[in-house]
């Protein structure tokens, strides 16, 4: 079926036109509206890829099986979390931590960032991808900042100058991918496109890709928050606004880990290179067990989630580093889940955040007895993220599990090592704020949980029942990233 | 291959390297700056060269950008800002001098090494110049991480920068590179506007762990 509108041209063109419109436009209520319409419209073009004809690739754009995913997943994590938002700032508002001025330059940015995730997953052209991959992370850097305090500030300097390096990284790595690609196919947009260098990447110089692929998972390892280099990653979760800590982890880290395994997909066509495989898993394990051991320490919520996000891009990035069909199928549906997953509990955190008037886990005690709704709810979602049935990600992280133990029982063992001390580090931090004593603090938030219990039900969903077209799309994907 | 066009890129680039090394034992963050500047005309020069080296006219823009922008507009806004926020004028160092510089040019044997090594197949003009290009990215980093001024850091990042646009401008006919050159300006601009606006007067210790334990709250 064809569409008789161009879903590239929306998807990009809705952000940016609603992000010159909101800044322009004076009133939050009327720009939180207009963020929550804009995201649904990208959100619905990006949906109608799903049922209609792929528009032909050029050498700018491409859409195929794997940005789909990205795509769709994007744009609706980017609505619900525009849902949520809207909610949040008003009480952000009142209690005068942010003023209307900011709030519009907040909004113009929100979309801002949107535009610069959308191009990074749309792009065919690894030039361009950089440069968008930039201009998401300057646009996060800005939002991260928002309230000024020193800790905001220091925050967002820190995610700037270690992000910056790690963009810069990138950019190397992308040079020499078109040094690699420039003697085979000539000078030129065509030696940048992933269709042109993809089929004809075995005759690249091998040794240029391998250098190429070190610099560009440093890189883009960086914003994926992957051990060594992850230090930007909870301080600008704890200290900006809670939309944008879930639109980190729900989006931005997943775009980053896009582009990592698109030039994987490059350096697996062409076999006189480095397997990309030990490396990844490498990294992902180590982030891994890291993350999980720094999860003890935690005291403050939001701060606890964001190691938890390390955590979960470990397990991600170790599945595809496994790779074959069964683990990137795995990798990918735990991606999907951790998106979904991780997003909702930030959600739920704005909402004791705002509640409790503090991130302190100290200070939030008692949720389930002072706000029932709310505080169950928090434990569903931390119960999900731990990894327990019947929620998705318990589905996936089996499956990644299963198919590590077939191929290599050593590393599975310290993979189920490092999800144990994950999970018990998670249960005995959800009794602290849970369960005990109720803390004082207002009676509701003004907020709706609605974007959280969507978010949920998709998890729970995906857990105990995977449609089958949706299993077969996964499939295709899988095969597609070798 | 001509050699004119090739000894005269290798001067260029060879003096951008040096500059990098000077950079290195600044003590005073003016002179810093002025040696920025010389770091950022040596590239506008060798961009330019290469405009003609390679026929390109698009690179003049490019080098265009690296004069006006980097080495005049730059300099002179932080010069201001140093002087209206009262920054510090001393580099504080992590590191002394001395070991700073072995460090470098350690860094420097290592890429070029690794990029001769590799690049095999590929003509010496650009062998040469990544291994350049390698060696300011490097020593850029090592001025990061060795300097706890914010402005120090920042021209640091503006130096490694520096090394980017020089690989991305010997790549032959690589396309978008005004492009990058133009983002990257726009990511400077906005460090610089950065340092400005939120007041980061004095540095950040990223190295003391427990004055960061504090500002998170999580000291016990």
């Amino acid at each position: 079926m064809s569409l008789p509108f161009d879903q590239i041209g929306l998807i990009l063109g809705i952000p940016a036109v609603a992000a010159a419109l909101m800044a322009a436009l004076p009133g939050y209520r009327l720009t939180s509206w207009l963020n929550i319409l804009a995201s649904l419209g990208t959100f619905l073009a990006a949906g109608s890829l799903l049922i209609s004809d792929r528009p032909a690739p050029t050498d700018l754009f491409l859409i195929d099986e794997l940005n789909i995913v990205f795509i769709v997943l994007n744009t609706f994590v980017g609505f619900t979390a525009a849902c949520f938002s809207a909610g949040y700032i008003a009480h952000e508002l009142e209690t005068g931590r942010l003023t209307p001025v900011y709030l519009r330059f907040y909004h113009a940015m929100y979309q801002i960032m949107m535009f610069g995730m959308n191009l990074v997953l749309i792009t065919n052209n690894i030039g361009l991808m950089w440069v968008a991959i930039e201009l998401a992370t300057l646009s996060t850097v800005v939002m991260v900042g928002i309230y000024r305090t020193p800790e905001a500030l220091e925050a967002a300097w820190k995610y700037f100058i270690l992000g910056s390096v790690g963009i810069a990284l990138a950019l190397f790595g992308t040079i020499l991918v078109y040094l690699a690609a420039e003697p085979v196919l000539g000078e030129g947009t065509a030696a940048m496109a992933f269709t042109r260098l993809l089929p004809r990447a075995a005759e690249f110089d091998p040794m240029i890709l391998n250098l190429a692929f070190v610099f560009l998972i440093l890189g883009y390892g960086t914003k994926v928050g992957l051990a060594p280099l992850h230090a930007w990653l909870p301080d600008a979760h704890a200290e900006g606004p809670t939309p944008i800590s879930a639109v980190l982890s729900g989006l931005l880290l997943n775009v980053a880990l896009y582009a990592v395994l698109r030039f994987k997909m490059l350096m697996t066509a062409n076999p006189a290179t480095l397997e990309p495989g030990p490396l990844m898993v490498t990294m992902g394990l180590v982030s891994l067990v890291f993350a999980a051991l720094m999860l003890y320490g935690r005291r403050d919520i939001k701060r606890l989630f964001a190691y938890s996000s390390i955590e979960h891009m470990g397990i991600i990035v170790f599945a595809f580093g496994m790779g074959g069909p069964l683990a990137n199928f795995a990798g990918l549906l735990q991606m999907v889940m951790h998106s979904l997953t991780k997003s909702a509990i930030f959600f739920a955190v704005g909402h004791v955040a705002q509640i409790k008037g503090s991130q302190k886990i100290a200070d939030i005690r008692g949720l389930t007895q002072s706000h029932p709704a709310l505080g169950w709810s928090l434990v569903i979602g931390v119960l999900a993220i731990a990894g327990m049935p019947p929620f998705g990600v318990f589905m996936s992280e089996f499956l990644i599990i299963g198919s590590t133990f077939e191929r290599a029982p050593l590393l599975a063992l310290a993979l189920v090592g490092g999800l144990l001390l994950a999970f018990g580090a998670l249960l005995m931090r959800l009794t602290g704020f849970a369960f005990g004593e109720p803390t004082p603090g207002q009676k509701s938030s003004v907020a709706s949980l609605v974007p959280f219990h969507v978010h949920m039900a998709l998890v729970f969903l995906a857990g105990i029942f995977l449609p089958a077209p949706m299993v077969e799309w996964f499939q295709a994907v899988a095969q597609l990233l070798g | 291959m001509n050699t004119l066009a090739f000894d005269i890129a290798h001067l260029l680039a060879g003096g951008m390297l040096l500059v990098s090394f000077m950079m290195i034992y600044q003590t005073r963050l003016y002179a810093l700056l002025n040696v920025f500047a010389i770091h950022a005309v040596f590239l506008a020069l060798w961009v330019a060269w290469q405009a003609v080296v390679q026929a390109a006219p698009h690179l003049f823009v490019t080098a265009a950008i690296a004069l006006f922008f980097k080495a005049i507009l730059i300099p002179v806004a932080l010069n201001r800002i140093i002087q209206r926020m009262g920054i510090q004028r001393q580099v504080e160092q992590v590191v002394g001098t001395g070991a700073t510089m072995l460090l470098g040019m350690g860094l420097v044997a290592l890429s070029t090494v690794l990029m001769l090594k590799l690049t095999g197949g590929t003509n010496a003009l650009l062998r040469e110049d990544l291994a350049f290009a390698l060696s300011i990215v490097l020593l850029g980093f090592l001025m990061m991480i060795s300097r706890r001024n914010a402005v120090s850091q920042v021209i640091g990042f503006m130096s490694l920068e520096n090394g980017l646009i020089l690989a991305a401008a010997g790549a032959q006919g690589m396309p978008l590179v005004v492009e990058i050159s133009v983002a990257f300006s726009v990511l400077v601009a906005f460090i610089v506007i950065g340092v400005f606006l939120f007041r980061i007067r004095e540095r950040f210790d990223s190295v003391d762990v427990s004055v960061l334990d504090e500002f998170r709250g999580e000291r016990r």
